[in-house]
């Protein structure tokens, strides 16, 4: 038992994300409204970006903005946090902005045709065409 | 349904729990994500670009391709908020009007009433924002508001930041002029026209300075080729190149959030907005 707690202690960012992409996965699958459908969708992508940011993180150190002078002389990288993942999401972050007022844009189509948000209901008007 | 999903869920993140005992623990130093190119990137990033913040230079020189197409993605998103929801007909529903110095309010039904008059002005239907704290506190607040978002674009080589952060903040406080007015005088500031031809312009300047280094002579994107028109070594050039996509990154992130906001919260309208 003892050695499970342990075991998650030491990779407690990874498990925060999966429970976090468990939350998320589980609105877009069960829920019926289309917005908390796509809130579910923009918490599963919150926990990649958590998920990437956690892999940069170097124990001691700091961001990823060199101290002046130190580039003429050598840079240690243990020093400095691994700036890759953070380059990663700081386009995801901006880019799933976007995307989700598309969705949004789609979500408001969807409720002038349908005059509802439901998805069962929007079956039920679809089907009795 | 709900049954299924949550075994489905469950399923899914017991895999993944279970695969995380391979991973490294947390804040390795010696992880395999920090080992490889990413030793390559802090070492060099300085001497290469002469820019201290290495996630600046990695994001416009070292990953130029990738920041150009994401920002080929917004653009393409604030055009798909467009298609999707502008509509070019007036609203059917009745408006309503202020006259201006009496504070009479008017309710007009399918009349013709020209949208600027020094009488009368235009109110919201179902909620009119007329609150002279927050209109006067926002109308100050803007500017500088707009500032920060220049100096965090403009200091992106020395700080955190860069044009998406800074563009964000550009589009912020037109929005917030939207919010704590209302949306006819936020498109009275910045029109739709000029914000559908900001947006191109940003992505038109990236990819601009790229055609530009071959015209230059070197490779797509190769910001050094610009020493030879900024009378500049190749270092300082790489600096001076990263600087200008990201102000073209800035210019089309903030054109799409308002755009996106305007069309989203008038519901294609762009007359009564939230």
């Amino acid at each position: 038992m003892s050695d499970l707690v342990v075991t998650i202690l030491g990779k407690y960012n990874y498990w925060l994300c999966v429970i976090l992409m468990m939350i998320g996965l589980y609105a877009m699958i069960a829920k019926n409204n289309l917005i908390k459908k796509l809130v579910g969708m923009n918490i599963f992508q919150t926990s990649i970006i958590l998920f990437y940011v956690s892999i940069g993180c170097k124990k001691g150190a700091t961001i990823p903005i060199l101290h002046h002078g130190a580039g003429h002389h050598g840079v240690d990288p243990t020093h400095y946090i691994n700036p890759l993942p953070h380059v990663l999401m700081l386009t995801a972050i901006v880019v799933s902005v976007s995307t989700f007022g598309v969705a949004l844009a789609l979500a408001i189509k969807v409720y002038r045709k349908h005059k509802t948000l439901e998805e069962d209901e929007i079956l039920m008007q679809l089907r009795s065409e | 349904m709900k049954a299924i999903g949550l075994i489905i869920v469950v399923l899914a993140g017991a895999l993944l729990l279970y695969s995380t005992q391979d991973f490294p623990s947390w804040g390795d130093p010696a992880s395999p994500a920090s080992t490889h190119i990413a030793t390559y990137h802090l070492t060099k990033a300085f001497e290469e670009t002469s820019v201290p913040n290495v996630v600046t230079a990695v994001l416009a020189d070292y990953r130029g391709f990738d920041t150009m197409f994401e920002t080929g993605v917004i653009f393409c998103a604030g055009l798909g908020c467009f298609v999707l929801l502008r509509l070019f007909r007036n609203r059917d529903e009745d408006s309503y009007y202020r006259h201006v110095a009496t504070g009479i309010t008017l309710h007009i039904k399918s009349a013709k009433i020209p949208d600027v008059s020094s009488e009368f002005e235009r109110i919201d239907t179902l909620w009119t924002p007329y609150d002279l704290i927050v209109k006067t506190v926002c109308r100050i607040l803007a500017p500088f508001v707009q500032l920060f978002g220049l100096y965090v674009i403009a200091h992106g080589h020395h700080s955190p930041g860069g044009g998406f952060q800074g563009g964000v903040i550009l589009g912020a406080s037109v929005i917030l002029i939207a919010i704590s007015h209302d949306m006819r005088t936020a498109i009275g500031r910045i029109s739709e026209k000029s914000i559908h031809i900001l947006m191109a312009v940003g992505v038109l300047l990236y990819s601009g300075i790229g055609a530009l280094c071959i015209l230059l002579g070197r490779n797509f994107l190769d910001y050094a080729s610009l020493s030879r028109i900024l009378f500049t070594n190749e270092i300082e050039a790489r600096s001076l190149g990263i600087l200008g996509v990201e102000v073209g990154v800035g210019i089309t992130v903030m054109a799409v959030m308002i755009s996106i906001y305007n069309n989203l919260s008038s519901d294609g309208r762009l007359d009564e907005g939230l």
